[in-house]
């Protein structure tokens, strides 16, 4: 029995709609709903691979401090590093984990895991 | 200068009181960058000059009255900007009780409210409260949330203070949980998955045929799939699905689309055949489960080298003591709890006991085992006025000593904090792996979908089972955990192996550009030599005799620091001669010093100054040669433009100064001193050391200028010096070496630090160096060439050539086995001995 052509159709058109649908979730989707600070402190929690809020505006200027809670007991997780401020810090398991940034620059800093898994952005603004 | 000042304001309770603190603060003029701190009660903020009193009173106009609890000038030099300095963070209680930092507490009676307060709280069985440290000690079974409520409520702040033992022990604890987890998820996965491979592999059917029976049969296993999928697997599942909400994509992505595609492949076949070619009627439930178990046999095991990698660290832990001998005012000596000990408390140590805190040795005498920290293996011995570290261990005999820095300020503590921090950060080696690991699951994503759809359309029959088993094997075959894993493990494992040698490596730019350098400069005093001069010869002229020469010069040196004044004042001491009364002393940096000596002004220092000050020396010149022949300094001693006498001091070179300097030639490093010594003395130390090059009569603030041509002509250089007198030439060089005696080292003056004073310690530090990056390096290639050659052949491209397909199962156990694979490489790197030679150290 061969396949219908209007199966391989339907497979290829599932296909590259998924391969699009991919390029547009993963790279050219532009994050719009941001958690912002409150008092110049945001609650960042880590768990099943991401962290939550993986987005946040903070204004530029101030100092920030992240809570961070990681329930993952995944070494994974253990360290939080953010690009361009040169911070890697390890995170204790089920304790909250104060992190004070100083007043930063206005632009994008990408938080992230040790190997990349886990990831955020921090919008200074 | 601007301040940095951190106020507890025990009123503050929420958002709103934060608002209007906030908005008290912001209108005063010369006050910048404002944190609050709801939860720890405080506020830290940055003033123009040091003048707190105006923010004092807007807090209290705004009726948030405040006590100014710490204020650090020009905190832009905080080596730590964000180390956890301010609120402090929430544990819960462990079995030694629990430690809280109190705020808002200043007398007697607030410690007793204090007490009673904790003590109210259910569970709590004893709570004392040390008005010292402003730290309150709870034992018993308490909510840490409940205590610090209960001191809220009656005004004052608290927060737990963070125990690194705690803290240890609740990773550990962690940890064994998940592996257990993922123990009983291998095996789970794996019990229905290995039956189901031995079916197929001893000539079972693991197609649908036509009839009830068959798809029943399989109905069932696939139910079974589904269990193993949603509890041995669930929690990749639900990692994916959290990831992709967030438009992130990581290894749960590709677990879960790659078994779950698998599964649901198979679930039509066995639901709607009719939908699927019959030569395409295959189900895959034994890969969906195989590959469950193998990567959970994979985080296992990664897990176990993982905890191996970080033995350092709890090697540092384990050194600290847990109580200490404390000896009252009037003699009598109890053992308290190490975190009962404050600075100025005596205490006592007790021979093959840790000694406790830092502190300064009051009476009695000892050798120290300080290799723990220092890597030096000769025991220091140690006395009245001597200083002693928390984890080193008195060997003989007993000490009293009186403590200093306890807690989180003891040299260990510092040690441990550097460490941990120095093992998550990243060479710039890393970049690249960094860079690829961002983007990598969904250009995977891509690649494996485009692979089934060249075999769906191209491929031989069955198309759609090969599809089905190409975009498996490639989702599940990439690893991006690797790529991920292959730098921060080899770092985690260098820099706790170079801590155990004494060598503290500060970040992971630090010790790659080690293992790159070209050059190295040493500075002389205190590192080339002992750094403890001697006066070897002393020549009078003009009458004077060689004690008045000795005694006139230990006047004027007496309000020096110079190392070589002590030298001219010990001689001095040694001939029992009388210091002569000098008056207007006046200190010349890199020069020398002046004073006025009954009514004649008298100078000592080196012949260039001399010179500018109009005196001449040709008198001395056969003298002086006598003493730079043998590596001596000569030191001019002038009344008004006459030259009086000529002091020759010398330090010895160290004893392996020679050997390290050869290990350095033999990494095919060019060694170079630098000094503000007279040349001819210079080289004489130079041949003596067997440098290549010296430098000499450079002033102090000339060092950095040397570093900086040096680099501009292209060399990658190292600085070797103190870490104090030398610190802008060493935060000049690529990488600055602070080197010290024992843990006297400035830890945070340079890239690398070291806690003994041999050279041999800077060859150590650059071989350790060299093997993390080179392991790095291996871990890189090994990663990338696992997902460069295993995704194309996953894909299929060696189906032409050998008519096989790889199957997705072997993927998995691949896939596992990648992570496992880097993490073990880096273990490797424990057992790497910088110095196997044995040179003498």
């Amino acid at each position: 029995m061969t396949t219908l052509p209007v199966t391989t159709l339907l497979v290829n058109a599932v296909g590259l709609t998924a391969m699009m649908m991919i390029v547009w979730w993963f790279w050219l989707w532009k994050p719009r709903n941001a958690v912002g600070t409150k008092d110049g402190v945001i609650d960042i929690r880590v768990a099943n691979g991401t962290y939550t809020p993986a987005l946040i505006d903070s204004p530029a200027g101030q100092p920030l401090t992240l809570r961070v809670l990681r329930e993952d007991a995944s070494p994974c997780a253990e360290y939080l590093i953010i690009e361009g401020l040169g911070i890697s810090e390890p995170l204790p398991v089920n304790r909250l984990h104060m992190l004070m940034l100083p007043a930063m620059a206005a632009g994008e800093y990408r938080f992230h895991c040790q190997m990349n898994m886990y990831q955020g952005i921090l919008r200074v603004r | 200068m601007s301040t940095l000042v951190r106020f507890s304001i025990p009123a503050m309770k929420c958002g709103g009181c934060a608002r209007k603190i906030r908005a008290a603060l912001e209108p005063l003029a010369g006050v910048h960058d404002i944190a609050i701190d709801i939860t720890g009660k405080s506020v830290a903020l940055r003033i123009d000059g040091n003048d707190s009193a105006p923010v004092m009173a807007a807090l209290a106009q705004a009726g948030y009255p405040a006590e100014s609890v710490s204020a650090d000038a020009d905190p832009e030099t905080e080596p730590d900007h964000c180390s956890i300095d301010g609120p402090p963070r929430q544990i819960e209680s462990g079995g030694d009780g629990m430690r809280l930092a109190i705020t808002g507490a200043t007398c007697a009676s607030c410690v007793r409210t204090i007490e009673t307060a904790l003590s109210s709280v259910p569970g709590v069985e004893q709570a004392s409260m040390n008005l010292a440290d402003h730290s309150a000690h709870v034992m018993g079974g308490a909510n840490p949330q409940d205590l610090i409520a209960a001191v809220e409520a009656v005004g004052y702040g608290a927060s737990v203070v963070e125990d690194e033992d705690s803290l240890e022990e609740e990773r550990e604890r962690a940890e064994q949980k998940l592996y257990r987890r993922l123990m009983r998820d291998t095996w789970l996965a794996l019990g229905l998955g290995a039956p189901l491979m031995a079916w197929m592999v001893f000539g079972g059917s693991m197609m649908v045929h036509a009839g009830a029976a068959s798809q029943l049969g399989w109905l069932l296993i696939g139910m079974l799939t589904l269990a193993v999928l949603v509890f041995a697997g669930g929690r990749f599942f639900v990692g994916a699905w959290k990831a992709a909400v967030h438009h992130n994509a990581n290894m749960d992505t590709l677990i879960a689309i790659g078994t779950g595609t698998a599964w649901l492949y198979s679930m039509v076949a066995v639901l709607a055949p009719s939908l699927l070619p019959e030569q395409a009627r295959h189900v895959y439930f034994e890969a969906s489960a195989m590959i469950i178990g193998f990567i959970n046999l994979g985080l296992a095991l990664e897990l176990r080298a993982r905890g191996r990698a970080s033995q350092a660290i709890k090697r540092l832990l384990g050194l600290r003591a847990t109580t200490a001998r404390r000896v009252a005012d009037d003699g009598g000596e109890a053992d308290i709890d190490i975190a009962q000990v404050t600075t100025g408390m005596r205490l006592r140590v007790r021979p093959g006991e840790k000694i406790a805190v830092d502190g300064v040795v009051e009476s009695g005498s000892t050798l120290v085992d300080e290799s723990m920290l220092t890597g030096e293996p000769v025991p220091v011995s140690k006395q009245a006025g001597d200083t002693v570290s928390a984890g080193t261990i008195s060997q003989q005999g007993s000490l009293i000593y009186r403590a200093t820095r306890v807690g989180k300020d003891t040299v260990l503590a510092q040690i441990i904090a550097l460490v941990k921090k120095a093992q998550g950060s990243r060479p710039p080696i890393g970049r690249l792996a960094d860079q690829v690991s961002a983007v990598f699951v969904p250009v995977v994503m891509l690649v494996a979908i485009a692979a089934a759809l060249v075999w769906f359309n191209v491929g031989p029959e069955p198309r759609a089972s090969y599809a089905m088993v190409a975009l498996t094997t490639v989702l599940i075959i990439a690893c991006p955990c690797a790529l991920g894993l292959a730098t921060p493990m080899s770092v985690m494992v260098g820099v706790g192996k170079a801590a155990e040698s004494g060598i503290l490596i500060r970040q992971g730019e630090a010790l790659q550009t080690a293992s790159e350098l070209t050059t190295i400069i040493l500075d002389k005093t205190g590192t080339i030599t002992e750094g403890k001069p001697s006066v070897t010869k002393v020549f009078g002229y003009a009458g004077w005799s060689e004690d008045e020469v000795l005694a006139l010069a230990a006047a004027l040196e007496n309000a020096s620091e110079h190392p070589l004044a002590f030298a001219v004042m010990e001689a001095a001491r040694a001939r029992s001669l009388t210091a002569a009364m000098v008056s207007d002393f006046v200190a010349e940096n890199g020069k020398g010093v002046q004073a006025r000596y009954r009514d004649q002004l008298v100078r000592i220092g080196n012949l260039r100054w001399l010179r500018e000050q109009g005196v001449e020396a040709d008198v001395a010149a056969t003298d002086v040669v006598s003493i730079t022949d043998q590596a001596g300094t000569p030191l001019y001693l002038a009344l008004d433009k006459a030259l009086i006498g000529v002091i020759g001091v010398r330090d010895q070179i160290k004893p392996d100064a020679h050997a390290a300097v050869a290990r350095m030639h033999a990494r095919g490093l060019k060694v170079v001193m630098i000094t503000g010594d007279v040349r001819s003395t210079a080289e004489a130390i130079g041949r003596e050391a067997g440098i290549d090059e010296v430098i000499a009569e450079v002033l102090p603030a000339d060092k950095a200028s040397h570093v900086r041509v040096r680099r501009d002509r292209g060399e990658l250089v190292a600085m070797v010096g103190d870490g104090i007198n030398d610190a802008p030439a060493l935060a000049e060089a690529d990488v600055g070496f602070a080197i010290g005696t024992g843990t006297d080292v400035a830890i945070e003056s340079a890239g690398i630090a070291l806690m003994r004073g041999s050279l041999h310690g800077v060859v150590d530090a650059i071989a350790v160096s060299s093997a993390t990056v080179r392991n790095i390096k291996q871990n890189l290639v090994g990663a990338f060439l696992y997902n460069v050659l295993g995704i194309p052949v996953a894909a299929g491209l060696l189906y032409p050539l050998t008519g096989m397909m790889f199957s997705p199962v072997i993927a998995g156990l691949a896939m596992s086995l990648s992570s496992v694979t880097v993490v073990s490489n880096a273990n490797r790197l424990r057992f790497f001995r910088a110095n196997p030679a044995g040179e003498v150290v």
